[in-house]
C-alpha cells in the first residue's frame, strides 16, 4: 500500500457563472521515501490539489478519495485534519514571508507548532529542539538566530526556516509547493540540494509541485504533468523527458531553450489554456495540439500505457520522444 | 565604430535617511557601483545576475527613470523617444482602468506625435505586430492573459519607433509555454525592425538563448562579460561559475553529471559591501589579496575576445573549483536531531 493513494479527485468552485472544474479526476501515489514532482503551468490544478486533500481551500467542492496510510482525507473532519497537517503531513508553500508570523521569532513559531502536537514537551525543551532543526537546515548560529524575527532572516534562510518547521514533527509526507520559485538559482540549488538530503535520511515522501522543468529533473523520482485540472502524462523522471508521449509534455519540453546553447526557433505551445469554466469537448489539450485527430475532439482519453509510463492521448503509445523523427511519427499518425 | 549605447563608470546609490524631523544620511545602499559597457547596434546584451545585484537598478538608469549618482550614459540618438523599457509585471504595468488602446497610445499623446485618428491607426498597426487583435483597443487590461499583457508593454515600449529596448525580465512572470511565445517575438521584432536590446534576466537559458554578448553582476559591478557562448562554455570567474553551475537544467542526465558548486552564506549587505573582491566571502578560491585588493576587469584569453573578468585568480580550463567550504558547512550541519523526534 502506498503512503497516500488519491483517485478520481476532483475540486470545482461554484461561481455565478457556473462551476469552475479546477481539478477533473485526478488519481496519483505516493510512496514511503519517494519523491513524486507534479508539473503544470498556472491553472492546471497542480497547487489547488494538494490544498484540497489538506482541507485548506475555502469554499470549493471536493470529492474522491485520498488515503493516506488508509485514512480518508475527503470528508475527514476538520480538527482532525488539522492533527494530521504539520505533524504526519506537512507543507513548504513559496513565499516563505507569508507563511512565517511577523511579530513572533522564528523559534517560538517552531516551539509554538511542537507544542501544539505534543503538549507534553517542556517550553525549555522545545526550544532546544526548534535551534536543533534551524542548525539541521543550515541556519548558522541557530542557538542564537532562533531568537530572530522573520524580518531579520534573509529569503533563503527564511525558506530554510520553514523546512525546518515543516521538518519539526518527522512528518510522513511533505507537500512542497514552489518551494524555491521565489528564490536565486544559488539559493535554490542549497534548498533543493538540502531537501534531497533531509529527505534521504528522514525517509520522508515528498510531493514537489512546481512549474520548473529544471527543479523537476533534479529531484523527482517520479513525475505527473497537468493540463487544465487533468493528469495528462504520468512516467518516471527519465521517460518523461526522455520519451515523453503527450504532445502537451513534448510542447513544455521544447518550449524551454535547449541545454547546449544551439539558437534554433523556440517551439511554443500555440494558443491559451483553457477557460475552466467550459472546458473544450474530447480532449482539453486539443485546441491547441498539432496532432489533434477528429477523435480528440468527441472522446476524452484516459491515461493508458504501462503502470510506469501513461499518457492520456489518443495516439498511439509507441510514438515517444523529443526530435524530428517523433515528431514525424506524431504527424503521420495523426494525418 | 560608435557603439549606440555607451555606460561609463555608473554608480547610483540611495540614501538611508533617519530622523523625524530632520533627515540625517546615515548609509548608502551601492545599488550600481561602477558600471561600464557598450551596446552595438542590433546586438542583444544579456545581463544576468541574482536579486540585489543591481540590473534592475541598473536598467532603470539607462532608460533614465533612475538619474545616476555619477558617471555618463552615452546614446547615440535622442533618448527620450528612442530608449524604450519592457518592464517584468504584466499586471502591475498597465493602469487597469485604462483601454489598452489609450495606453499603448501614451507614449504617442505624451510627445504630441500625430492627430487622433492617425494615433489609432498607428496603435492598431502596433498590435497587429505584436500578435494582438487589433480590433479589441477598447478592452481593458483584465480581459487578457499574463502573455497577451506582455504584448501589450511590447506595443507600448515600440510606439516611438525606438533603438534601443530595455527588458527587464520581461518573461519570468509567464508560464513556459508562453515565455516561449513571448521570446520568439522579441526575436522576430529585432530581426524586422533592426532593434538593439538590453536584456535582463535571472534566468540563464533565456539570457544564452536571445544574447549575443553577457555581463555577470554581483553586488552592483560586473564580475564578467563575453560573447554568450564564451561564457557558457568558459566561465573564469568562480562566481560565474557557481552560478552557472546551480541553475537547473530541463535535462536530468545532465544534471546529474554536472558538478555542483554550492556558495555559502548570503549576498553580502550592499550598504556596506566587503573589502577588495565583493565576493571573496563566499569564494572557494579566495586568498589574502582578495580581502585587500579590489580586481580590475581585464581580458582573459585573446584580448580581441572581448572575454572580461575581474578576479584576481580566474578559473582556468578543466579546473576544478572544490566547494571545502560547502563541505565545511555540511559538517557543522550533521543533524543531531534524534529521529523520530516525537517521543
Amino acid at each position: 500500500m502506498a503512503l497516500l493513494e488519491v483517485s478520481g479527485l476532483t475540486v470545482s468552485f461554484p461561481t455565478p457563472d457556473g462551476a469552475v472544474q479546477a481539478v477533473r479526476g485526478l488519481s496519483f501515489d505516493v510512496e514511503r521515501g519517494r519523491t513524486l514532482g507534479i508539473v503544470g503551468e498556472s491553472g492546471s490544478g497542480k497547487s489547488v490539489s494538494t490544498q484540497a486533500l489538506m482541507g485548506l481551500v475555502r469554499g470549493a467542492e471536493v470529492a474522491g478519495s485520498a488515503l493516506f496510510e488508509g485514512r480518508q482525507l475527503i470528508g475527514m473532519p476538520a480538527e482532525e485534519l488539522r492533527r494530521l497537517r504539520g505533524a504526519e503531513i506537512s507543507m513548504i508553500f513559496q513565499d516563505p514571508l507569508s507563511s512565517l508570523h511577523p511579530l513572533y521569532t522564528v523559534g517560538w513559531q517552531i516551539v509554538e507548532l511542537i507544542r501544539i502536537h505534543e503538549p507534553f514537551v517542556g517550553k525549555a525543551q522545545a526550544r532546544k529542539r526548534a535551534a536543533e532543526l534551524l542548525g539541521l537546515v543550515g541556519i548558522p548560529q541557530p542557538e542564537r538566530r532562533v531568537d530572530d524575527y522573520p524580518h531579520q532572516f534573509s529569503g533563503g534562510m527564511r525558506q530554510r526556516a520553514m523546512i525546518a518547521m515543516a521538518l519539526a514533527l518527522n512528518p510522513k509526507l511533505i507537500i512542497a509547493d514552489e518551494p524555491t520559485t521565489a528564490l536565486d538559482a544559488t539559493v535554490q540549488a542549497q534548498i533543493l540540494d538540502l531537501m534531497m538530503r533531509l529527505q534521504k535520511e528522514f525517509d520522508t515522501a515528498l510531493i514537489m509541485i512546481t512549474h520548473d522543468l529544471g527543479v523537476i529533473a533534479d529531484i523527482a523520482d517520479e513525475v505527473l504533468v497537468m493540463y487544465a485540472g487533468k493528469p495528462v502524462e504520468r512516467a518516471g523522471r527519465r521517460d518523461l523527458y526522455y520519451r515523453p508521449h503527450h504532445p502537451y509534455t513534448v510542447g513544455l519540453l521544447e518550449s524551454v531553450p535547449s541545454t547546449t546553447g544551439a539558437k534554433e526557433r523556440l517551439k511554443p505551445v500555440p494558443g491559451q489554456p483553457p477557460s475552466l469554466l467550459r472546458p473544450p469537448s474530447g480532449c482539453t489539450f486539443h485546441p491547441r495540439c498539432p496532432y489533434v485527430m477528429s477523435r480528440c475532439r468527441r472522446e476524452e482519453p484516459p491515461l493508458m500505457g504501462e503502470p510506469g509510463h501513461q499518457s492520456a492521448c489518443w495516439l498511439p503509445l509507441d510514438v515517444v520522444g523529443l526530435g524530428p523523427e517523433a515528431a514525424r511519427r506524431r504527424e503521420e499518425e495523426s494525418s | 565604430m560608435r557603439p549606440l549605447l555607451r555606460v561609463t563608470d555608473v554608480r547610483k546609490y540611495f540614501p538611508i535617511r533617519e530622523g523625524l524631523f530632520v533627515q540625517k544620511e546615515v548609509g548608502r545602499v551601492h545599488a550600481v557601483d561602477g558600471v561600464s559597457l557598450e551596446v552595438r547596434a542590433g546586438e542583444t546584451l544579456g545581463i544576468v545576475g541574482e536579486s540585489g545585484c543591481g540590473k534592475s537598478t541598473l536598467a532603470r538608469c539607462i532608460t533614465g527613470l533612475y538619474p545616476v549618482t555619477s558617471g555618463s550614459i552615452e546614446f547615440d540618438g535622442d533618448p527620450r523617444r528612442e530608449v524604450q523599457m519592457i518592464f517584468q509585471d504584466p499586471y502591475g504595468s498597465l493602469n487597469p482602468r485604462r483601454r489598452i488602446g489609450s495606453i499603448i497610445a501614451d507614449p504617442l499623446v505624451i510627445h504630441r506625435v500625430g492627430t487622433k485618428a492617425e494615433r489609432r491607426r498607428r496603435v492598431q498597426e502596433l498590435m497587429e505586430l505584436v500578435g494582438l487583435n487589433p480590433e479589441h483597443f477598447n478592452r481593458f487590461p483584465a480581459e487578457f492573459s499574463g502573455g497577451q499583457r506582455q504584448r501589450i508593454g511590447i506595443a507600448r515600449a515600440l510606439a516611438l519607433r525606438p533603438r534601443l529596448v530595455v527588458c527587464d525580465e520581461p518573461v519570468s512572470a509567464l508560464d513556459v509555454s508562453i515565455q516561449a511565445q513571448v521570446i520568439n517575438l522579441l526575436k522576430d521584432l529585432q530581426a524586422e525592425l533592426g532593434l538593439t536590446y538590453v536584456f535582463i534576466a535571472h534566468d540563464l537559458s533565456v539570457v544564452r538563448y536571445v544574447s549575443d554578448r553577457v555581463a555577470v553582476m554581483y553586488l552592483g559591478r560586473i564580475v564578467e562579460t563575453a560573447a554568450g557562448e564564451d561564457l557558457y562554455k568558459l566561465p573564469r570567474h568562480p562566481y560565474t561559475n557557481a552560478l552557472l553551475s546551480a541553475a537547473s537544467v530541463a535535462d536530468p542526465d545532465l544534471s546529474a553529471r554536472r558538478e555542483r558548486i554550492v556558495l555559502t552564506g548570503d549576498v553580502p549587505s550592499p550598504i556596506a559591501p566587503p573589502s577588495g573582491c565583493r565576493f571573496h566571502p563566499r569564494c572557494p578560491k579566495a586568498m589574502p589579496k582578495c580581502v585587500t585588493d579590489d580586481p580590475r576587469l581585464l581580458a582573459q584569453g585573446r584580448p580581441e575576445g572581448g572575454h572580461l573578468a575581474a578576479c584576481h585568480f580566474p578559473v582556468e580550463p578543466g579546473e576544478r573549483l572544490g566547494s571545502e567550504k560547502a563541505q565545511i558547512e555540511q559538517e557543522s550541519t550533521e543533524p543531531h536531531l534524534e529521529k523520530g523526534g516525537g517521543t
